[in-house]
């Protein structure tokens, strides 16, 4: 008979499973979590595809690079999020421009696709770009919102968290299929871009 | 062997009766966007003309190999969205529905006779049909919908319907595979004729 310890992973596989029968009602992207303002801001870059998607084809293209990039990209990115944040918050509130956020696609995930050979300092300039143009734009839009600092600080940590993860993903990547799907997610970042901008040019 | 299928109906005992109170999950309360992704996610599969092009496109890239197998997907999404950014635009783009129909006549045929043209000029001939794939979406487009998710479900679901040709004709390897890829690319042919006599008639 096998005496040998038994494996808990049926009983983990169970638990899920039985916790996944019972949903709760998800409330997604509402303007308040209920869990402070923190989780607020974490939450509204999570479910903010115009914020997201740029940020992981950032991540993408840097983890294509390198690590050397990746770490670039994981404290000036976020970094220059927090800082345009701070400097949006004391400027009037605007609307993001919808031919801007298709170019940040367009660019990006032109250059995913491509896997262009960038220097170690036009990636981080394109970090410090998008890290300050998004993070002003989060910022005026919470600027009317009390704990808006403490809200900025939950986004930019989502920030963090997510290059962190891709570009980590990415780094070790060595087989030539797993790099060419990392590409493939560029062209379609890129795709949607196209689109995006046909819907801009289409409103006006 | 008894205590484990005494086990194993316990266990189906405490699950079939949770499956029976499953809650219904209220995902997504804020109004238009989910209905965006979901609405673009479910375009390019809605209609069989676009689907048999795309898995087509998959099929044919297997049968070339690398760095076909890749190339013409990544290539298709990009032409096709393209097209449906000058519809959106209103650019007037004539016989969409007769080159939707010869695309996958050619598409077809290229698979059933494992047709292996110089990579460009595949990859051109892909490109050339996806400009009419996507035109003829980009007008479709309903309005009011969130354009950013719904072009993100579009071209996600163009993808998987790449992936999808691609995962077939990863049946190219054995000899009944390559057989069956020739089957599958003549019915997609014959799907095209079927298409090209509906626009005439």
């Amino acid at each position: 008979m096998n005496s040998g310890p038994k494996s808990q992973l049926p009983i983990y596989a169970a638990v899920l499973f039985c916790l996944a029968l019972c949903p709760m009602p998800a409330e997604a992207h509402l303007t308040s979590t209920g869990m402070g303002p923190i989780y607020d801001g974490l939450v509204h870059f999570l479910m903010s595809p115009e914020d997201f998607v740029p940020v992981l084809a950032l991540a993408l293209l840097a983890g294509l690079r390198g690590a050397a990039y990746g770490r670039r990209a994981l404290f000036t990115l976020p970094g220059a999020w927090l800082l345009g944040g701070f400097v949006g918050m004391s400027g009037a509130a605007t609307n993001g421009n919808a031919i801007i956020a298709a170019v940040w696609f367009l660019l990006l995930g032109g250059l995913l696709a491509a896997d262009m050979n960038l220097s170690l300092r036009l990636v981080t300039g394109l970090a410090v770009l998008l890290g300050l143009y998004n993070g002003y734009l989060n910022g005026t839009g919470m600027g009317g919102f009390g704990a808006a600092s403490v809200a900025l600080l939950g986004l930019v940590f989502a920030v963090f968290v997510l290059v962190a993860f891709a570009t980590a993903f990415v780094v070790r990547l060595r087989a030539q299929w797993a790099r060419v799907s990392v590409r493939v997610a560029g062209s379609w970042i890129f795709a949607s871009g196209l689109l995006m901008l046909g819907w801009a040019t289409r409103r006006h | 062997m008894k205590t484990r299928q005494h086990a194993a109906v316990r266990w189906i005992a405490v699950l079939v009766p949770m499956l029976l109170c499953a809650r219904v999950a209220l995902a997504h309360p804020q109004a238009g966007e989910a209905k965006g992704f979901l609405t673009g996610f479910r375009h390019p599969i809605s209609g069989l003309d676009h689907v048999l092009a795309m898995v087509a496109v998959g099929l044919w890239g297997a049968q070339l190999g690398s760095p076909a197998i890749w190339l013409l997907p990544v290539a298709f999404p990009m032409v096709m969205a393209f097209g449906g950014m000058l519809g959106l635009m209103g650019v007037p783009l004539p016989g969409t529905e007769v080159a939707i129909a010869a695309s996958a006549i050619l598409l077809g045929a290229a698979v059933l006779f494992e047709f292996r043209p110089a990579l460009p000029l595949a990859a051109l001939l892909v490109a050339f049909f996806a400009i009419f794939h996507g035109h003829a979406h980009g007008t479709e487009l309903p309005p009011g919908q969130s354009g950013l998710l719904y072009s993100m479900g579009f071209v996600i679901a163009t993808g998987c319907l790449h992936a999808v040709g691609i995962g077939i004709g990863v049946a190219h390897r054995w000899v009944w595979g390559q057989r069956f890829l020739r089957f599958a690319g003549a019915g997609v042919a014959m799907g095209g004729f079927f298409f090209l006599w509906k626009v005439f008639v």
